[in-house]
C-alpha cells in the first residue's frame, strides 16, 4: 500500500497563484524519497498538505488509504506521518529534552511507563542518549533538530517528513540529521520524505523528485537526475560541487564516472588513464 | 581602513556561574582591500570578534567607568588590548562610535529579520538618516537608496514603495543588505550572509559581495561555515577555535593543514578532501583549493603521469 | 548571551530542596507568606527568618545569592520603610516637622515591614532558584486541578506558561540581536528625550513582534503535527510524587505557622 498518495492535487494560498498544481505522486512504505526544488517551488506546501496542516483545494490526498481531507481521519493521519520542520528553535514545546520528546506521546495517550521507554528508544535512535535531561536552549542546531526527530519518533509514525530541516544548520549539523534519517530508513524501515535544496543530501534517497512552480518536473533516481544537470539548472538548482568537478574533468578528457563520493572520485582519478593519450 | 587587533580578550557574564571566555588573546591584522574570511564553530568567538569591529562590544578601556589596573608588586600585567580600525582607536574612551559605525557596516545573520519600515525606501534610508548630521533632502535620500538597491540587484522603481514584508526571501535579504551599504561603509562585515538560502541564492549573494568589494566597500569580512565559499572567495582566512585564533593565512596555505582542521572538528572544502584522498593514492596536487584550479591541476597531473 | 543568565532563575545544584516536589515547595512558600503576615511581633519574624536560614542551608544556593535577590525590590523596601518612618503615628516622638514625625513605634514598624518584605522576596527567590520552570508549571497545574470542576482550563494555562518560559530566553536573545543590528545602522537607544527614545524603539519592536508571530505560527504547526488536541485523552509522563523529604518540608511549614500563631497568642501583638 502507498504510504502517501497525491491525486491531481492543487492548492493556492488564496492570492491566486498556485503553490501546488495538479500534483500526482506517491510514496511507498519503506521508501526514502527526496523532494528537491529551489525556495518557493512549492515543496514545503507539499509537507503541510500530507498531514492536514493545509487542506487541498482540489484533488485527493491519502495516507495509508485514509483520506486526509476528512476531519475524523486527521488524528490517525498525524499519528502515521510525523514532520520535522525547518527552524530548530520553533518546534520544541518544553525546555528540557525528555519533556519535549514526551509531548507527542502524551498527546496520543501513551501510558506513562511506556513514554519513558519511548523516550529512551528515540534518544538512542538519534544518538543523544546522554542528553535526556539537558536544556534544549543549550544544544547546537544539529542536536536540536535531532531532538525534534526524537520527538516525532516518540509518536511512532510510519512516515517521517523532513521539511527543509537542514536549511538552517551548519555542514556538521546537516550531516548529523541526514545520517540519522538514513539510518532510520535502512534499519527501522521508516518511510522518509526529505525535502531539501541541498542536492548532495538527495543522494541518500532511493528516488528523487524535482519541483518547480508547484509542479513535479523531474522524477528518477538521484543519479539519473544529477546526470540531467542542464535541465536542473533551468529549475534554479545547481549540481553539487563534486558533480561539477566530475563533469569538468570528463570534458577535459579524463575518463571518470559520475560520483558524489570523494574517495571514489580520487580512486577514479588515480586509476583511470587519460583519454587524450588513447 | 586597516584593522589591527592585538591581545583582545572578552568574557561573557563575568563573575557568574555562566562566565564564558569568548576571546583569549586574539591578534589579527586585516589589510585594507582584503576579502577576509573568518571560520569556526558556533561559540568559537568569531561573532564576538566581529562585533568588536564596530564597537557593539567594547574594550574595557573604552568604557566610561574604566580604571586601569595597577600591577601588584612583582607582578607584570598582561599586554594591553589594542584595536584600531583605520584612524579609530577603539581602546580610547573618546572614540566617536557613531562615526565608526558609519564607516564599518555590519550585516547580521538572517538580516531580513531586522526590516521594520512600511516601505523598502524608508527601510533602506534608515541608516542614512541616522548617520547624517544635517537633514538630507528627499533627492539625496532617493539617489542614495536607488544606488544601494541597484547594486544589490533590485530595481528601485519596482520595489521602493513595496512593503519589505511582501518580498520574497532572497529579495528581503538584498533589501536588508542595501540598508547597511547605503552609507557606503569602507569596511563591510557580514555574518553568514548566505545562511538558509538555496544554492542559487548563495551564489547570487557571493556575486553581490564581489560586486561590492572594491569600489563600494574597500574591505569585506565574512564569517562563514561554508568552507567551499571561503576557499573560492577569500584572500585570507582566520580560524577561530575556543576563543583563540589558530590560523590566519590565505586559503591556499590554510587548507594544506586539512588534517589539523578536521582534528579541530572543522570541515574543509571539497577540493581539500579530494587532495587528501589523492595524496593517499600517491598523487600530490599543488592547487590553491579553488574548484577551477583543482580541475586544471588534476588534468595536468594525470596527463603527466600518463606521459 | 543574556539568555544564559535569565534562564528562569534556576540555579542548578543537587540538594534536598531541589529534589522536593514542586507542589510542596509552592505550598511551603504559601505557608511562609502566611506566617510572615500572621506575625505581629519580632519573635514571629525571627522564627520565620530562622526557618528561611534552614531552608537556604538545605538548598545548596550560596547565601549571598539569596540575599542579593532583594536587590530587585530594594527600592520598594526603602520606599515603604521611609514612608512609615515619617508618617507612622506613634507615642514616643523623637523629631517632628510639619506633618512629618519620627517616632519610636514608626522606626520599629518600618524595620518590621522591611524585614518582612525582604523575607518574602528571599523565600520566593529560593523557590525559583531550586525549581525548574517546567517543574514549577507542573506544580501549579497540579495544585489548580480542582478548578477543572468549574471548567477552568488548567491544562491549557499550564501549557501556555511553560511555552512562555521556554521562549523568554529566545526572545531576549532576539531582542539583543535586533538592537545590535539597528545600532549598526546608526540607531541610538541611549540619548535623547522621552519622545525620541520611544521612537527609537519602533525599529526593534516591529521586527520582534513579527518574529514572535512567526514563531508562534510555526510552533502551532509543530504541535498540531505532533497530534496535540488539547487535554482530552492526554497522558502525562512526569507524575509528581510525595516522598519523605516532602513530608519534612510539609511539617516544617506547618510548624512555622503554628509557632508564629502561638507567639502571637502568648507574647502578644507588639506591632
Amino acid at each position: 500500500m502507498d504510504a502517501i498518495r497525491f491525486e491531481d492535487v492543487s492548492f493556492s494560498y488564496g492570492s491566486g497563484a498556485f503553490a501546488i498544481r495538479n500534483l500526482n505522486f506517491s510514496v511507498r512504505e519503506g521508501e526514502f524519497v527526496a523532494v528537491l526544488g529551489h525556495n518557493g517551488s512549492g515543496k514545503s506546501t507539499l509537507a503541510r498538505l500530507c498531514n492536514g496542516l493545509l487542506v487541498a483545494d482540489d484533488g485527493k490526498i491519502s495516507v495509508f488509504g485514509k483520506s486526509v481531507s476528512e476531519k475524523d481521519n486527521l488524528f490517525e493521519v498525524r499519528k502515521e506521518v510525523g514532520i520535522v520542520f525547518q527552524n530548530p528553535d520553533n518546534q520544541t514545546v518544553a525546555s528540557i529534552v525528555e519533556d519535549d520528546i514526551a509531548f507527542g506521546a502524551e498527546n496520543i495517550g501513551v501510558p506513562r511507563e511506556e513514554i519513558g521507554e519511548r523516550i529512551s528508544f528515540a534518544l538512542k535512535a538519534v544518538g543523544m542518549e546522554g542528553y535526556r535531561n539537558a536544556l534544549c536552549a543549550r544544544l547546537s542546531g544539529g542536536q536540536k533538530q535531532r531532538v525534534a526527530i526524537a520527538g516525532v519518533l516518540a509518536v511512532r509514525p510510519k512516515v517521517m517528513i523532513l521539511d527543509e530541516s537542514t536549511a538552517m544548520l551548519d555542514p556538521r549539523g546537516r550531516k548529523e540529521v541526514v545520517d540519522v534519517v538514513t539510518r532510520l530508513n535502512r534499519e527501522e524501515g521508516m518511510t522518509v520524505v526529505l525535502i531539501t535544496h541541498f542536492m548532495e543530501e538527495a543522494l541518500r534517497a532511493d528516488r528523487a523528485i524535482v519541483m518547480n512552480k508547484g509542479e513535479i518536473v523531474m522524477r528518477g533516481t538521484p543519479e539519473d537526475i544529477f546526470e540531467r544537470h542542464e535541465e536542473l539548472q533551468t529549475y534554479n538548482l545547481t549540481l553539487p560541487r563534486i558533480g561539477y568537478i566530475c563533469r569538468k574533468l570528463r570534458e577535459g578528457g579524463l575518463n571518470v564516472a559520475d560520483t558524489l563520493d570523494e574517495e571514489k572520485l580520487a580512486e577514479e582519478i588515480a586509476s583511470c588513464g587519460s583519454l587524450r593519450n588513447i | 581602513m586597516r584593522i589591527v587587533a592585538e591581545h583582545l580578550n572578552y568574557t561573557y557574564n563575568p563573575s557568574s556561574p555562566f562566565a564564558a571566555h569568548a576571546l583569549k588573546d586574539v591578534s589579527i591584522v586585516i589589510e585594507e582591500g582584503e576579502f577576509f574570511g573568518i571560520i569556526g564553530h558556533t561559540g568559537s568567538g568569531k561573532s564576538t570578534f566581529v562585533q568588536h569591529l564596530n564597537g557593539l562590544l567594547r574594550l574595557p578601556s573604552s568604557m566610561k567607568k574604566y580604571k586601569p589596573k595597577k600591577p601588584k608588586k612583582g607582578e607584570s600585567l598582561p599586554p594591553a588590548p589594542l584595536l584600531k580600525v583605520g584612524e579609530f582607536d577603539l581602546a580610547d574612551k573618546k572614540t566617536d562610535f557613531r562615526a565608526l559605525r558609519r564607516r564599518v557596516g555590519m550585516v547580521f545573520q538572517y538580516p531580513e529579520y531586522q526590516l521594520f519600515a512600511e516601505t523598502v525606501q524608508e527601510d533602506v534610508a534608515f541608516g542614512l538618516k541616522n548617520f547624517s548630521d544635517e537633514k538630507l533632502t528627499e533627492d539625496k535620500i532617493a539617489n542614495a537608496v536607488r544606488a544601494a538597491l541597484e547594486i544589490v540587484g533590485l530595481s528601485y522603481d519596482e520595489v521602493k514603495d513595496a512593503s519589505p514584508f511582501e518580498l520574497s526571501g532572497g529579495q528581503k535579504r538584498r533589501v536588508a543588505i542595501a540598508g547597511v551599504i547605503v552609507t557606503r561603509p569602507e569596511v563591510l562585515v557580514l555574518d553568514e550572509p548566505a545562511a538558509g538560502l538555496d544554492p542559487l541564492g548563495k551564489k547570487e549573494i557571493m556575486e553581490l559581495l564581489h560586486r561590492l568589494h572594491g569600489d563600494w566597500c574597500k574591505t569585506v569580512v565574512i564569517v562563514s561555515h561554508d568552507m567551499d565559499e571561503i576557499a573560492e572567495n577569500c584572500s585570507r582566512v582566520a580560524v577561530f577555535s575556543e576563543g583563540e585564533v589558530k590560523y590566519c593565512m590565505p586559503p591556499a596555505e590554510l587548507f594544506r593543514h586539512a588534517e589539523e582542521l578536521i582534528a579541530l572538528g572543522l570541515d574543509v572544502p571539497l577540493t581539500a578532501k579530494l587532495c587528501l584522498a589523492l595524496e593517499r593514492r600517491g598523487i600530490r596536487l599543488d592547487c590553491d583549493f579553488t574548484t577551477e584550479d583543482f580541475i586544471r591541476k588534476t588534468l595536468v597531473a594525470v596527463g603527466e603521469k600518463d606521459a | 548571551m543574556l539568555k544564559d543568565v535569565s534562564f528562569g532563575q534556576f540555579y542548578p545544584a543537587e540538594s534536598f530542596a531541589h529534589r522536593l516536589d514542586p507542589r510542596l515547595k509552592i505550598l511551603f512558600l504559601i505557608a511562609f507568606i502566611t506566617a510572615t503576615f500572621l506575625a505581629k511581633n519580632f519573635y514571629g519574624l525571627v522564627l520565620c527568618a530562622a526557618v528561611l536560614v534552614l531552608a537556604v542551608l538545605f538548598s545548596g544556593i550560596p547565601v549571598g545569592k539569596v540575599v542579593r535577590s532583594v536587590k530587585g525590590v530594594l527600592f520598594l523596601v526603602i520606599f515603604t520603610a521611609l514612608l512609615n518612618v515619617f508618617f507612622y503615628q506613634g507615642a514616643t516622638v523623637y523629631w517632628s516637622w510639619w506633618i512629618l514625625r519620627i517616632t519610636k513605634e514608626g522606626l520599629l514598624f518600618s524595620a518590621f515591614l522591611a524585614l518582612r518584605l525582604a523575607l518574602l522576596v528571599m523565600c520566593s527567590s529560593l523557590l525559583t532558584y531550586t525549581t525548574t520552570p517546567v517543574a514549577l508549571t507542573d506544580g501549579i497545574e497540579s495544585l489548580l486541578t480542582p478548578l477543572k470542576w468549574i471548567r477552568f482550563p488548567v491544562h491549557e494555562l499550564a501549557l501556555i506558561m511553560s511555552i512562555a518560559l521556554r521562549f523568554i530566553p529566545i526572545l531576549i536573545d532576539e531582542t539583543e540581536r535586533i538592537m545590535n543590528a539597528q545600532k549598526a545602522r546608526g540607531a541610538d537607544f541611549e540619548t535623547g528625550g522621552l519622545v525620541k527614545r520611544v521612537r527609537a524603539v519602533v525599529p526593534v519592536l516591529i521586527p520582534l513582534l513579527l518574529s514572535a508571530f512567526r514563531r508562534a505560527e510555526e510552533l502551532g504547526d509543530a504541535m498540531d503535527a505532533r497530534c496535540y488536541m488539547g487535554s482530552k485523552n492526554r497522558t502525562k509522563y512526569k507524575k509528581l510524587r510525595f516522598g519523605w523529604r516532602d513530608l519534612v518540608a510539609f511539617l516544617t511549614g506547618a510548624a512555622l505557622v503554628t509557632g508564629v500563631v502561638l507567639l502571637r497568642v502568648f507574647v502578644g501583638a507588639t506591632i
